[in-house]
């Protein structure tokens, strides 16, 4: 079955929560990772690799240059769940 | 006709270990206006505090001969009983003859084996396999693995993706017979299909046939970081925890993890994943040396030794990877304490 938005929103703030160590609250879908929430290109790769884990999808490496904000992570996923 | 090998294999170790860092230390602050960059983003992105550039004046064999001669001393040897020589580069300026040969110039020793490998920067492990082979089977009785670069001299000042990682020293090691086994076996390997993610470009070539082309200039390293940083985390530990078992050792065995000093938050992130209990002290080097590429090992080594004299003849868990992307473990009973000191 399909994951939803709200589900994989739910996991990718736990992985960025632990990666990142902030707070879930000021996690959202329009927060760019790079500037909202302290994940650097280093650290987005852990958040990548912990969501590939979570979710059983494959992001590849040119996908996650794409992905600037945490809505565009968890739309990649949703579509490719 | 039958061919005969009379000898039976024999145990090799580490006898000794030598280290070569240049006297310029580059802070970030010298590093960073070229790239728009701070010695806080360095320092966060890759645990670099400061690093050593070789003069120009001052070669890739300067350095490595200082390694080596005090890593001959160390093993209570001379020159003259080195019967082979393995030197792991990048950044030797010339194709032939091979650096190792020019080290034993240095060495007044005109007789003993000599080639280069290339491995970038898993060249130190797998000179350490080789050389445990060759000593296992009788090829040679103390082989002489040099890890050696001046990778100033490839690296583009202005490259915001590596100017700040890349750095200079040497590292030796006198690997010999044991009457124990000192090295265990090797895991090793490639994912050539990632080739692409760490490249030093233009080739040769390239650069003699398009003169004057301002984008077709001096060799440089470059690298796609996040890519590296993926396959150098999540590739390499299962790999290093392969070379852990294939020594017989679980974890909790380990005295000290010296993994190639890439980056430290790679380093963190092989602790991280590897799940080594905190008993286990990791060579930090990276710190105040960046990196060395093949040299990075044989110095953290060197390092992790003078600071925790206690581990001489302890085990360590070595792991290189880099530009290939190649790879090679082993787990190694680290050297004992010096026979001489320099």
């Amino acid at each position: 079955m399909a994951l939803t938005q709200d589900e994989v929103l739910a996991g990718i703030k736990e992985i960025v929560v632990e990666v990142a160590g902030i707070d879930a609250g000021i996690i959202a879908m329009d927060k760019k990772f790079t500037d909202d929430l302290d994940v650097d290109s280093l650290s987005m790769v852990e958040v990548v690799v912990a969501a590939e884990e979570k979710f059983g999808v494959k992001i590849p490496d040119e996908e996650v240059t794409k992905m600037a904000t945490v809505g565009d992570a968890v739309n990649f996923i949703v579509n490719n769940s | 006709m039958t061919i005969s090998f009379n000898q039976s294999p024999q145990n090799a170790r580490i006898l000794s270990v030598g280290a070569y860092r240049p006297p310029r230390v580059v802070q970030n602050g010298e590093i960073a206006p070229r790239i728009d960059s701070s010695d806080e983003w360095i320092q966060q992105r890759t645990g670099i505090i400061s690093r050593h550039f070789a003069s120009p004046d001052e070669s890739l064999i300067d350095m490595a001969f200082k390694s080596a001669e005090i890593a001959i001393a160390r093993a209570g040897l001379t020159f003259e009983d080195i019967d082979a020589v393995i030197f792991a580069t990048i950044s030797y300026p010339f194709q032939a003859p091979s650096a190792a040969t020019e080290l034993l110039t240095r060495l007044n020793n005109s007789t003993a084996a000599a080639f280069d490998i290339s491995a970038a920067c898993a060249g130190f492990c797998y000179g350490v396999a080789i050389a445990n082979d060759m000593v296992r089977s009788h090829t040679a009785k103390n082989v002489l693995v040099v890890g050696a670069e001046k990778l100033s001299d490839y690296t583009d000042p202005d490259d915001r993706a590596t100017a700040f990682i890349f750095a200079d020293g040497a590292g030796s090691v006198v690997i010999g017979v044991s009457d124990h086994v000192g090295i265990g076996p090797t895991v090793w390997g490639s994912n050539s299909q990632t080739r692409d993610a760490i490249v030093l470009n233009p080739s040769y070539l390239e650069y003699k046939n398009n003169p004057g082309k301002l984008d077709i200039g001096w060799p440089n390293i470059s690298q796609q970081g996040q890519t590296v940083f993926r396959w150098a985390v999540y590739a390499v530990a299962p790999i290093a925890l392969q070379a852990l078992a294939a020594a017989g050792m679980e974890p909790d065995q380990l005295d000290a993890f010296i993994p190639h000093q890439a980056n430290e938050r790679i380093i963190d992130s092989l602790v991280k994943s590897m799940k080594l209990p905190e008993s286990v002290a990791v060579a930090r080097d990276i710190r105040t040396t960046g990196n060395t590429s093949s040299a990075s090992i044989p110095l953290a080594m060197d390092a992790l030794l003078t600071e925790r004299p206690d581990l001489h003849g302890k085990s360590a868990l070595l792991v290189g990877f880099g530009a290939g992307l190649v790879y090679a473990g082993q787990v190694v009973e680290l050297p004992p304490i010096p026979q001489k000191s320099n």
